[in-house]
């Protein structure tokens, strides 16, 4: 079962190997991950009680944190490549792309959601750890997909700044495993989670202190949590419109799971103050860095990427605070922010082939004339503002009620100060962009036919979510469980 | 014997992390990478001579070929790719950067102090050697601003934490050993296509023309 979770998006790489890049092939990477969807459901509804299941002895393994961020996985995927078989082929008329890097862009991107899927599943802290330096891989080429110097030039930082990140996580890796040797006489070294989270206490607290700085540093480089932020608003922008949407919703998401593993096993060894204390500079930092840079931002998707290291500062913030209900209003605000901003970069990917530009100020009155894209975008940004009915509303709320509750309220309202600015920017921008008389009538008449159903169905999702947390409250609760004991 | 040629090695490692960072050459950057790993390997093989243990014998073999042969090579064929870059223009001299080396080196050895502690043994005293490799070569990453320079740069920090790994962890998971070798082998090819795609578009493999995303 879990086997087939992480061999399962690697299908349709196959067919692209076999076939090349075309709609037919595209639509199987559709089906492929609405199979991946369903199979996540399976998972989250056998381990939704706290139960684990195992693969292979200790190879896989997953408990309701890990059948929850499947769902999240599979969600994004699902609407991205549903949105890219309409992009890709628009790009390939429209000239922007060769059936090559079509091709490149059919077999990495699933590479890329199985490499995250095995990152979840990993039983051991290492195995996850070669996951998610082997997306580094799998993305760097999909940043580069428009090859030319702005997106080669993104490429590469993205690519030196993310490996310098990962390989200082694999070095708090290894002094995690030479903790674990050093516990006691007949000890020997593991990255088992699970054997870990049984031997935590006995950790050395100087070793796991280094550790936990370097982890911190090395995950929190591919969460895109400030100062490490600085490849992420390049990346993001220059990359094909469904990967952004897979980055931004998956690629730091998964991340930051990596994260809540460690805390686990950190936290039970030096007690909460030490990594809360680095969390809550990393959260307000970004905040810091987000609300600055978007006040005056001058590119609609750049725009989307610091709203990424805004949404990942408050998540680092959540995680800080640590409660039960903290933990369990970041997941939500893990699913509901992927949803957001999946919807957000689609609709971006929509606009970009519709208007050809990325500046904010090359594109007016989008909402008259293209009320299906220019309404979910609208919908989209409000949502990741945190306005209601969406589900950011009811997690940003939660995280609020946590911090106050866990005597974090200075800080707590230090950072929702700093949400109230980036709701002001982009407002501002949003305002220029939706709002406002046409001046040039619009290129192409509509875009790709089909194209605004992923965009209606992840914000109707967005909206179930934010108004009734039902179909996922049970697992929520049971993975805060699994990070919050 | 063991002990003082597990710390040869060790300060052969470290000594080509110092030499990288102020040699102007390329294609003697590249050679002192090559010694570096070189060196690691010997740390490996001591310990699998030592300890017989065929797991380090292998990982020895494949430090061996990876990173004596395999990196090396594929970095001296860019260099050769560009005839009129074979030099660069470090932004730090010869002065500045060895000073920053030896504080670089000092504080690496206060902060591991506890991790050699620890467990005190002839492996456990090249930890604080591996994270001066790590530190020396991440200021030499930062400090210079040429695609190769910087790719060296972030293998020389990956062999310090290579080094690290092998002397921290003695029963290293293989199959984790293999997936870091592989995601490392890729990361170069990757940097590789990069650099050549850099060379086209831009002409040189000076970062400093990067310049077209900020805000």
């Amino acid at each position: 079962m879990l086997l087939t979770l992480v061999l399962l998006p690697i299908l349709p790489a196959l067919a692209t190997a076999a076939f090349g890049w075309r709609p037919s092939v595209a639509w199987l990477a559709v089906a492929d991950a609405a199979c991946l969807l369903a199979g996540g459901i399976w998972l989250a509804v056998g381990v939704v009680d706290g139960d684990t299941a195992y693969f292979g002895g200790h190879v896989l393994r997953a408990d309701a944190l890990s059948a929850f961020m499947v769902l999240v996985i599979a969600t994004v995927a699902l609407l991205a490549s549903w949105s890219a078989v309409g992009y890709i082929r628009t790009e390939i008329a429209d000239g922007h792309t060769t059936a090559g890097a079509a091709r490149l862009f059919g077999l990495l991107v699933p590479a890329f959601i199985a490499s995250m899927v095995l990152a979840i599943l990993a039983a051991n802290l290492g195995i996850m750890w070669v996951a998610i330096e082997a997306t580094t891989i799998a993305t760097t080429f999909l940043v580069g997909h428009h090859r030319n110097r702005p997106s080669l030039e993104a490429s590469w930082k993205y690519v030196i700044i993310g490996s310098v990140g990962i390989v200082l996580a694999f070095l708090g890796t290894v002094l995690l495993s030479y903790a674990t040797q050093h516990t006691g006489p007949g000890a020997h070294s593991t990255l088992d989670w699970d054997a870990m989270r049984g031997v935590a206490r006995h950790l050395d607290p100087a070793v796991i202190r280094v550790a936990a700085v370097l982890l911190l540093l090395g995950y929190g480089t591919k969460i895109g949590l400030a100062p490490m932020h600085t490849w992420l608003p390049d990346a993001h922008s220059q990359a094909p419109a469904p990967v952004s949407a897979l980055m931004s919703g998956v690629l730091l998401s998964v991340a930051f799971y990596a994260l809540l593993r460690i805390k686990v096993i950190v936290d039970l060894a030096l007690g909460p103050t030490f990594l809360r204390n680095l969390l809550v500079v990393a959260a307000l930092l970004s905040l810091v860095v987000a609300a600055s840079l978007l006040i005056a931002q001058r590119d609609y998707k750049r725009l989307l990427a610091y709203s990424s290291i805004e949404h990942m500062g408050l998540m680092a913030l959540a995680a800080a605070i640590g409660t039960p209900l903290a933990i369990a209003a970041l997941l939500l605000h893990i699913l509901a922010h992927a949803l957001g901003k999946t919807v957000a970069f689609l609709c971006s990917g929509e606009i970009l082939l519709a208007e050809g530009t990325t500046r904010i100020a090359g594109v007016h009155g989008l909402l008259a004339r293209r009320p299906l894209v220019g309404g979910s975008f609208g919908l989209a940004l409000l949502a990741l503002l945190g306005f209601p009915p969406f589900g950011l509303f009811a997690s940003e709320l939660a995280i609020a009620r946590a911090g106050f509750s866990a005597n974090m309220g200075w800080v707590t309202a230090a950072a929702f100060s700093l949400l109230l600015v980036v709701v002001a920017a982009v407002l501002v921008h949003a305002r220029s962009m939706l709002l406002g008389e046409a001046d040039t009538p619009s290129v192409s008449p509509t875009s790709a036919r089909g194209a605004g159903v992923p965009l209606v169905a992840g914000l109707v999702a967005l909206a179930v979510i934010g108004i009734t947390i039902w179909p996922i409250e049970r697992l929520i609760g049971a993975a805060a469980h699994v990070v919050a004991q | 014997m063991y002990s003082q040629l597990l710390g040869l090695a060790g300060g052969v490692a470290l000594v080509a992390a110092v030499l990288a960072l102020w040699r102007r050459s390329l294609l003697a950057i590249v050679r002192i990478l090559a010694v570096q790993g070189l060196a690691i390997a010997a740390v490996a093989l001591l310990l699998g001579v030592h300890h017989h243990e065929v797991a380090e014998l292998i990982v020895a073999a494949g430090v061996l070929v990876l990173k004596v042969g395999v990196i090396p090579m594929v970095l001296s064929r860019v260099v050769r790719d560009a005839p009129n870059q074979r030099d660069t223009q470090p932004s730090i001299n010869t002065a500045t950067a060895l000073v920053a080396a030896a504080v670089l080196t000092v504080i690496a050895f206060g902060a591991t102090r506890r991790l050699v502690d620890l467990a005190p043994s002839p492996e456990s005293e090249l930890i604080p050697v591996g994270f001066a490799i790590v530190l020396v070569a991440f200021f030499g990453l930062v400090a210079r601003r040429n695609a190769l320079t910087q790719l060296v740069g972030f293998l020389l920090l990956e062999n310090g934490i290579a080094l690290v790994a092998l002397v921290a962890t003695a029963r290293v998971s293989l199959v984790v050993e293999l997936g870091a070798a592989l995601d490392l082998l890729l990361a170069v090819l990757v940097l590789q296509v990069l650099t050549s795609r850099m060379r086209s578009k831009f002409g040189a493999l000076d970062l400093d023309r990067l310049t077209e995303l900020s805000d």
